[in-house]
């Protein structure tokens, strides 16, 4: 199954900063196992912008569609067996302490 | 005629409730782990247990009752893939007839893997905790939607949508119908044991009676089966067993809420306790459950409230509050300290339980002091205090035991 992970801050973030995984070693040490098929930071919200179309009329607006406390700082996109080992990629991440993580399996359209 | 027939179906509906009590989890699981279709195995269960009904009063009940309803639904799995005639069923269709004709022998091996798998996808923790509880009531135990609804307090149909729901997240979000390993196992166990026990606890039958305690000493049976080696789960047995044990004494003729030092220790389920104690037996002491457990037994062996070991629960306490603090459980050590030690010492720990915050309005933890200072001699007061207790009482029968209570305290007060 393929998961979008998407990174993101948190408001509460762990306060044991002791033995916080190192992202190079969770990328390559993922990628090597064929678990991480792409991924990447993003730009901060200031570089957002927001279209929309309404009524034929482009509408194109600065910043990002939601104004939340918690932003997506990146995403990565796995390949795993079922939701445990998405779940195991996903912990071992750093950002799993400083911020969290959001699974979201890609559709399955043909169901 | 009519005599002899009533009788034959009496018989016949025990031994298909016998025998469903045993195969149903097992057909159930068996074809989730071919098909991956979790309403098309229970309907098959369902509709085994349904001509079971039909036709055993006629034919008699078959030698294997389990296997028969195994073929029974393993066919109807069948019929259905076989009408639904998309490609990819093909393939469920050839691993449904696979599956053993004579219906799975309760000692092969992948057979009890089927069930664990059951109760760890249903226990998963990506499901939320109400939808577990409901998913494995309804999947492992077999138990009617509509029941299941009664407990919830909420409509069947608001039920089988929620079934519904948790089924669909199991299949769209990934999660994995299998027992993990290693370290994942220790960290997921106990999420199973407190699905279990929140089904142990969960939902009130009409005459008080909890609804699914039977049901949730029948799972932990099976799972102690299942897991031998965890001692969490031998020690989570033990205890529903001890709680159990109570079930016939925890009311008095009026319906009223009767505490442990006041019930008929005569009636409680001896052969059920003893169950329990050979349980705990050689378990661990470390888990939670298994503190718990030794504590209940400790009530459990006493032979009057008045011999009870409380200088030992009151250590057992001590341990729990170390390993898993909660309010609760320093008011309950607060209780245990108060009649091992003295209700002055029990008053202390009392008042550093409270003081967070977390007991404010908490009935129990206004008659855990009523009930101190009653035991102080101070009876105006305790009281007083009962009467409190009683005006933020969670129910009615534990509203008018604390008025009860109250009443107690104040006429030896006066006499």
């Amino acid at each position: 199954m393929k998961y979008m992970m998407f990174v993101c801050t948190d408001t509460e973030p762990d306060t044991d900063k002791a033995a916080e995984p190192d992202i190079e070693v969770w990328v390559s040490d993922n990628d090597a196992r064929g678990r991480r098929l792409e991924g990447s930071a993003l730009a901060p919200t200031s570089a957002a912008t927001t279209v929309r179309v309404r009524d034929g009329r482009l509408l194109v607006s600065d910043g990002p569609f939601t104004e939340t406390k918690e932003v997506i700082v990146g995403y990565d996109l796995l390949e795993c067996a079922d939701l445990d080992e998405a779940i195991e990629v996903a912990r071992a991440h750093p950002m799993a302490r400083a911020g969290r993580l959001e699974l979201r399996p890609l559709a399955d359209l043909n169901d | 005629m009519t005599g002899v027939t009533d009788v034959r179906a009496a018989a016949t509906a025990s031994a298909v409730a016998a025998a469903s009590v045993d195969a149903y989890a097992r057909i159930v699981a068996a074809l989730i782990r071919v098909t991956g279709d979790w309403t098309l195995a229970e309907d098959c269960a369902q509709e085994a247990l349904t001509l079971a009904l039909q036709r055993w009063p006629l034919e008699g009940v078959p030698r294997n009752p389990g296997g028969w309803l195994m073929t029974v639904a393993r066919n109807r799995a069948v019929d259905v893939l076989r009408r639904a005639s998309v490609e990819r069923r093909k393939l469920a269709e050839l691993a449904v007839l696979a599956l053993n004709d004579q219906g799975p022998a309760p000692a092969r091996e992948e057979v009890v893997d089927d069930r664990l798998r059951l109760i760890f996808t249903c226990c998963h923790p990506a499901l939320a905790l109400e939808a577990r509880v409901a998913l494995t009531l309804r999947t492992i135990g077999g138990v009617p939607t509509a029941d299941i609804a009664r407990a919830f307090l909420v409509s069947e149909s608001t039920m089988t949508r929620r079934l519904t729901r948790a089924k669909t997240r199991i299949a769209e979000a990934g999660i994995p119908y299998g027992v993990p390993t290693g370290s994942a196992l220790t960290e997921r166990l106990p999420g199973v044991l407190a699905v279990l026990y929140l089904l142990f606890t969960h939902g009130y039958n009409a005459d008080g009676r909890p609804a699914f305690a039977e049901e949730a000493i029948r799972l932990a049976r099976l799972l102690r089966r299942l897991m031998p080696d965890q001692g969490e789960v031998s020690a989570l047995l033990a205890l529903f067993l001890f709680q159990h044990s109570r079930r016939e004494t925890r009311r008095d003729g009026q319906g009223n809420l009767l505490t442990l030092d006041r019930q008929d220790r005569r009636r409680w389920d001896h052969a059920a306790i003893a169950e329990g104690l050979r349980v705990l037996d050689g378990a661990p002491e470390a888990g939670p459950y298994a503190l718990q457990a030794r504590i209940a037994a400790c009530h459990a062996t006493a032979a009057s409230a008045d011999s009870t070991d409380w200088p030992a629960i009151a250590t057992w306490y001590d341990r729990l509050a170390e390993l898993q603090p909660s309010p609760v459980i320093e008011l309950n050590r607060a209780v245990a300290h108060g009649y091992a030690h003295g209700p002055a010492v029990g008053l202390a720990l009392l008042a550093q339980a409270r003081a967070g915050g977390a007991l404010d309005g908490y009935p129990l933890a206004v008659a855990a002091e009523a009930d101190l200072l009653a035991r102080q001699g101070q009876r105006e007061r305790a009281a007083a205090l009962f009467r409190q207790a009683a005006a933020v009482a969670h129910s009615e029968p534990e509203r008018r035991a604390l008025l009860d209570r109250a009443d107690e305290a104040a006429s030896h007060s006066s006499g």
